[in-house]
């Protein structure tokens, strides 16, 4: 009867919400020290490895709760695209590779965002996922970013892209090259409603997402030690043949070339990008809404269309950090 | 034709045959010939209609990438007259990869941009391949920007296996470069037609590919990444290249169906290179056509043709 444990067990967990959040494996290797971490140290430290620094893939909702005014926000849904249109197999079908991919993140692909608010001014936030294939630009993340970015536009707010990549989905081919004109369009829709566009480059970012909008940032910023660039340390290698120099395609590298504008720790990441987004919209200083409220008086209107986040209302997601 | 592809190899055969004939009937004055040659010619003639009427993904990969395929500079001289190369990017170099410049299209100015592969040795490395740098999209940036403040229309030819992936262009912005290109072919309040002439090599292509029409000759490819590259990606084995031009759909038929590309350019039986031309003859009135389309309408327009038609791709799927 071990079938009926395989199979079933699995669906009675879901369905009791009993499903394990941490990892079976308590202790987690550090990549860059090679110390092990103790899962709930790293959690509690929005993974970064505490004595290393090096900061580990966070899971987008958990990215979200951390970045949004008391990690509430507004989970936005996406249309639906075409699935497998190339109807592709390579070792596995592509639908497949899908299929393990949302059951392993629950997600429907790799583009998750929220509106609500970062020291009080609204805004759109946008992960885009490593964990789910790669966080390859498909039709689906095409679309998603394209709807993430016009809702800014619509509430005329800023928009911040969280993005990590291995670039485009070569499983749907010409239609996931398609998409880097694709979301450019909506990178000029913000650009033309003059709304501040601030590209977050986690590790890694590479190929045609690199080479679309994660470059056309108002803002670049970077994690520390995230690995950024066009081509694939092994497909340079291979062309000319010769090693690689040490810290290539690293944040800091891309920040001597002059491709990204300030690395940021991830502790100071909500700050960071309030602040940037703050003065692009010209609103007033953190410091001053933290005095107006503690003083009770009138907040200083930031946009034409406030936004009520609560907690409560059941469409709106909430997640505590 | 001296350079035949693998699988021409029967036509190969009779054509050598017919050479054979040839030559031994110099030798012997009184050998007739001609009744022979002629059969041999008409077998290899429709062996060729056959054979390119129903060629397969990697077949075409292969004609794409004939070298004696017609390149860029071919169309170029033989397409536009008073061509007036403009070089560099005002920032760090020139890149020869992409051939660039001002000139005449059928009378009309137009700015021309496109990437060579080149057809020796030589030309091969002094346009490396085809492959562009930083430099190369920068350049082709600064003088869509000028084709726009001028109002000229754009005219690109597409043909390379991709930007070019080296130290130097990653420390230069290489994807940045491309980023910029294809924003820059958006907002473009002038017509850009693009033909992809060979290979469209994944983001390479698209830097300046994101065009009001784009066109495709018959044999040529478009695709996400090289058959090569998603073999050893996807399958973990880079013999497996045949596979993967079947599985990734890089054919004009192909890309039509998606909505990709806007027509499909016939080539002469046997391919562009067997009827040069020809092939040139219906590029350039293909060009002529979707320039002429665009003729009347305002930047603006022009605009919101481009950005509707590439937001509207794979919606109908």
């Amino acid at each position: 009867m071990n079938w009926i444990k395989n199979f079933v067990r699995p669906k009675i967990r879901g369905i009791l919400g009993t499903k394990k959040d941490t990892p079976d494996n308590m202790w987690i290797k550090c990549p860059l020290s090679g110390e092990m971490v103790f899962y709930r140290d790293l959690e509690a430290n929005q993974f970064v490895v505490p004595s290393s620094g090096y900061h580990m893939n966070w899971k987008p909702k958990l990215r979200l709760a951390a970045m949004f005014d008391d990690g509430a926000y507004e989970n936005i849904e996406f249309p639906e695209v075409a699935v497998d249109p190339l109807k592709f197999k390579d070792q596995k079908k592509y639908t497949d590779r899908l299929k393990a991919a949302k059951a392993n993140t629950d997600q429907a692909d790799v583009i998750v965002t929220g509106y609500g608010k970062l020291h009080d001014l609204p805004i759109v936030m946008t992960v885009q996922d490593f964990k789910f294939m790669g966080g390859s630009l498909g039709m689906a993340a095409g679309e998603a970013l394209i709807v993430s970015m016009q809702l800014a536009v619509e509430k005329k707010c800023p928009f911040v892209l969280f993005v990590a990549s291995g670039g485009a989905r070569m499983q749907e081919g010409i239609l996931s090259l398609m998409q880097m004109p694709r979301t450019t369009v909506a990178v000029q829709q913000l650009r033309e409603a003059k709304l501040p566009y601030i590209v977050v480059l986690t590790d890694p970012t590479t190929g045609g997402v690199t080479a679309s909008y994660a470059m056309l940032g108002d803002i670049h910023l970077a994690e520390p030690n995230a690995r950024i660039g066009f081509a694939g340390a092994r497909v340079i290698e291979q062309t000319i043949r010769e090693k690689l120099p040490a810290g290539f395609q690293r944040s800091e590298y891309l920040l001597d070339h002059g491709m990204v504008d300030l690395i940021v720790h991830r502790h100071e990441m909500r700050n960071t990008v309030a602040q940037i987004a703050r003065m692009l919209m010209k609103a007033p200083a953190i410091e001053m809404i933290k005095k107006a409220v503690h003083e009770e008086e009138p907040v200083a209107e930031t946009n034409d269309q406030p936004l009520e986040v609560s907690d409560s209302s059941d469409d709106k997601e909430s997640v505590q950090d | 034709m001296t350079n035949f592809l693998d699988f021409e190899s029967q036509i190969a055969d009779l054509r050598g045959r017919v050479a054979e004939l040839k030559a031994l009937a110099k030798e012997d004055e009184a050998m007739s010939i001609d009744d022979e040659v002629e059969k041999l010619e008409a077998r290899a003639d429709k062996h060729l209609v056959d054979l390119y009427k129903q060629l397969d993904p990697w077949q075409k990969t292969q004609v794409a990438r004939h070298p004696e395929r017609p390149h860029c500079k071919d169309y170029v001289a033989g397409l536009i007259t008073e061509f007036t190369p403009m070089a560099g990017d005002r920032k760090f170099s020139e890149d020869q990869a992409i051939i660039s410049g001002l000139g005449r299209f059928r009378g009309e100015p137009v700015m021309v941009l496109g990437q060579e592969k080149g057809h020796d040795t030589d030309s091969r490395l002094k346009r490396n391949f085809g492959m562009a740098r930083p430099e190369g999209y920068r350049k082709a940036v600064r003088l869509m920007e000028m084709a726009e403040k001028f109002d000229i229309p754009v005219i690109s030819f597409v043909d390379t296996s991709g930007a070019y992936p080296g130290i130097g262009a990653e420390e230069r912005g290489q994807a940045e470069a491309i980023a910029r290109s294809t924003d820059c072919c958006l907002g473009l309040g002038v017509p850009i037609i693009s033909i992809v002439i060979g290979e469209g090599g994944s983001g390479g292509a698209i830097a300046i590919a994101t065009a009001n029409t784009v066109l495709m000759l018959e044999h040529a490819i478009y695709s996400v990444i090289s058959p090569e590259g998603a073999a050893s990606i996807l399958w973990k084995d880079s013999s497996k290249a045949q596979d993967a031009a079947k599985s990734m759909k890089i054919t004009a038929t192909d890309l039509k169906e998606f909505g990709v590309i806007d027509d499909i350019i016939a080539e002469p039986v046997g391919g562009a290179h067997r009827d040069r031309e020809k092939t040139l003859n219906d590029v350039s009135d293909a060009i002529a056509n979707a320039l002429l389309a665009f003729k009347k309408l305002s930047p603006d327009e022009l605009r919101k043709q481009r950005r509707d038609k590439f937001l509207a791709i794979g919606r109908d799927l």
